[in-house]
């Protein structure tokens, strides 16, 4: 096609989409403004805000977020290992702002069903037709005796929100003696970021193969089996001499006693199901739930909060819909992909029923990318339909799933770069 | 291409993307606008890579793009985790979204390149690419290579050269020519000229 006739193309292609516009959006007819708030400004929350402007510009849409700035949480096992800083994850909001979306510094504390209305510590009220929550993940700190958010901010981070705490964790790991010890309490199914904990002890090795040669990570799992396990075993034996009497990393999974029942945050001593584990350095991620919004709004039911897989709606009350770590949305993991792909179905869903129509079958995609060592990197996707007999998130058969194993060392040096790659897209995807 | 045959293309070409971006609702399965969506954490909105590895595939001509699919989902092309992604979709499904990004407009960014490389590379386009990478290799009927990202670039002639990726017909022969006539860098040279397009 020459120049001239892409120009055409694009000039009549415009049209037909105006065209298109105005038999697809009756809604702008009739002249209502229709009003959606959307509760946190993580993956799902800033993608639906984004994707309903650039659907339908006639929607007003809130974005109401504590904190002022958005740190990404994935990528930030390299702030451990000193690949990259705080600052280099860390975003603002005038993306959104460009897309038409206002968005409002305070912090949701509830959401009236019936009113339609959104309350705000800052004591404001905001009515809405759509309400939309994205609130991330809470943690279950009763779950390990001696451990609390006190103890997380000071002493053993959790570090499982990026922040403050990531920072601390970088520090404590340069500063532990030359044959350090760092142990890692993972969490059990489901928690935010399957591959997280294992990429974690990844990232950190990586430091300490070149900084502290001589230091032990031990990872200590409450489950027997973990996400891109082989592939982790690949890169650790081949990096950091698993398996052998010199590795670097162990595991311990829950038949070895890998479940933590508590701490001692004086001697840095964690009590497991069948011994005693005493570290340098101690990073707790605890067992999760969905974030405080979802409980104070009822949309809970458990840990998480059920919704129609369709639209995203929740289970609990209509015209609100939950997305991202704090939905139940298996077989979809808790992941920044996985957000950002139910925020479009969630985006689609409410401008379609603003326009007096049903939504169509949802689609899903979820890649996730870890870097397990230097030109190292692995991967994960998969491609998800709806089931609509048992309206259930299932993977497309025969489709998706992890890395080759023994890939050519060309291939998993690719997948690093795609893994940075990845992560650039999915920031620019949400906020820009 | 005759003039009879890019007047059909171009007629058809307009119509498969007014069915693309028909209201979803009506549709029984995924729309092309709601698979293509998906695509946009790893290859940017609408397709406009940021980069700085994975590529750009806004306005990609949509014949390009289904064979680009097929071929990974078949796995007759070298890949990290495209042909585990293609193996999910339907032929009819690629075909919707390939009309979605082919109706979208590619945004460029800038990458560093070198200026004495690029220069030398806009010279061999001219000699050897230029026929079927059309308008120093902006989208049109071969894969887009004008601003697209540089990683990409030398993954893909690495897949070419080292036998992971069948040439498309007439480009090893103008790849060896170009080689034969500007050295071994000569490849590097084309891949600094598409970089340097912003």
């Amino acid at each position: 096609m020459t120049d001239i006739d892409r120009r055409a193309f694009i000039r009549v292609t415009s049209s037909v989409a105006a065209l298109g516009a105005t038999i697809g959006f009756p809604s702008l007819a009739l002249g209502a403004t229709r009003r959606v708030v959307v509760v946190g400004g993580g993956v799902g929350g800033s993608t639906v805000a984004k994707y309903l402007r650039k659907l339908d510009s006639s929607i007003a849409v809130t974005l109401i977020e504590t904190k002022p700035s958005y740190t990404a949480c994935f990528m930030s096992n390299e702030v451990l290992s000193g690949e990259r800083t705080l600052e280099s994850l860390t975003f603002g909001y005038d993306g959104l702002r460009r897309h038409g979306v206002e968005v409002i510094q305070d912090t949701v504390v509830g959401i009236d069903p019936v009113k339609k209305t959104v309350r705000t510590a800052g004591g404001n009220n905001f009515d809405y037709d759509a309400c939309v929550v994205s609130p991330g993940i809470g943690f279950k700190w009763e779950t390990i005796e001696g451990y609390d958010k006190d103890v997380a901010a000071e002493t053993v981070p959790h570090a499982w929100n990026a922040g403050p705490q990531t920072v601390l964790l970088r520090r404590q790991i340069e500063a532990m003696p030359e044959g350090g010890h760092v142990i890692i309490a993972a969490p059990p199914n489901p928690f935010k970021c399957p591959p997280g904990p294992y990429e974690r002890a990844s990232q950190i090795a990586m430091y300490c193969k070149h900084h502290k040669p001589r230091a032990k990570i031990t990872i200590l799992d409450p489950k027997d089996a973990f996400s891109k396990q082989g592939l982790y075993t690949e890169g650790w034996t081949k990096l950091y001499g698993y398996g052998t009497d010199n590795s670097m990393i162990d595991w311990i999974g829950a038949a070895g006693g890998g479940t933590v029942e508590g701490l001692d945050p004086d001697t840095l001593t964690l009590q497991a199901e069948i011994e005693d584990f005493q570290g340098d350095v101690i990073n707790i991620i605890p067992p999760q739930k969905a974030g405080a919004i979802a409980f104070a709004a009822d949309l809970v039911d458990g840990d998480w909060c059920p919704v129609e897989k369709r639209t995203f709606e929740s289970q609990r009350h209509k015209d609100i819909y939950v997305l991202g770590d704090a939905s139940s949305a298996a077989k979809m993991p808790k992941s920044a992909y996985a957000a950002n792909s139910q925020a479009k179905v969630a985006a689609a869903a409410i401008v379609s029923r603003f326009q007096g129509l049903e939504p169509g079958d949802p689609t899903f995609v979820n890649t996730c990318y870890s870097v397990v060592g230097e030109d190292f990197g692995i991967s994960v996707a998969a491609v998800y339909g709806l089931d609509t007999h048992t309206n259930t998130i299932t993977p497309i058969p025969n489709s998706g799933g992890v890395s080759p194993s023994n890939a050519s060392p060309e291939i998993r040096k690719r997948e690093v770069s795609y893994a940075h790659s990845w992560f650039k897209n999915v920031i620019n995807d949400m906020l820009e | 291409m005759n003039r009879e045959n890019t007047m059909i293309k171009k007629v058809r070409n307009l119509i498969m993307a007014f069915v693309a971006m028909l209201p979803m609702a009506i549709m029984a399965a995924p729309s092309g606008q709601a698979l293509s969506f998906t695509c946009a954490g790893c290859h940017g909105t609408d397709g406009s890579s940021v980069g700085p590895s994975m590529p750009a595939i806004a306005g990609m001509d949509p014949e390009v793009f289904v064979d680009a699919m097929k071929a990974y989902r078949d796995k007759q092309r070298n890949s990290t985790i495209m042909n585990r992604i293609a193996k999910a979709y339907s032929d009819e499904q690629f075909k919707a979204m390939a009309w979605f990004f082919a109706s979208q407009r590619l945004y460029l960014q800038p990458q560093e390149y070198d200026m004495n490389l690029a220069k030398r590379g806009a010279k061999l386009h001219d000699k050897y690419c230029e026929k079927c990478h059309e308008n120093g290799g902006r989208p049109g009927d071969a894969g887009t290579l004008a601003g697209q990202w540089m990683p990409y670039l030398e993954y893909t002639m690495d897949d070419f050269i080292n036998g992971k990726r069948k040439w498309p017909r007439k480009m090893k022969r103008k790849v060896d020519a170009a080689i034969d006539e500007e050295g071994q860098d000569a490849v590097s040279t084309l891949i600094h000229y598409y970089g340097s397009q912003q």
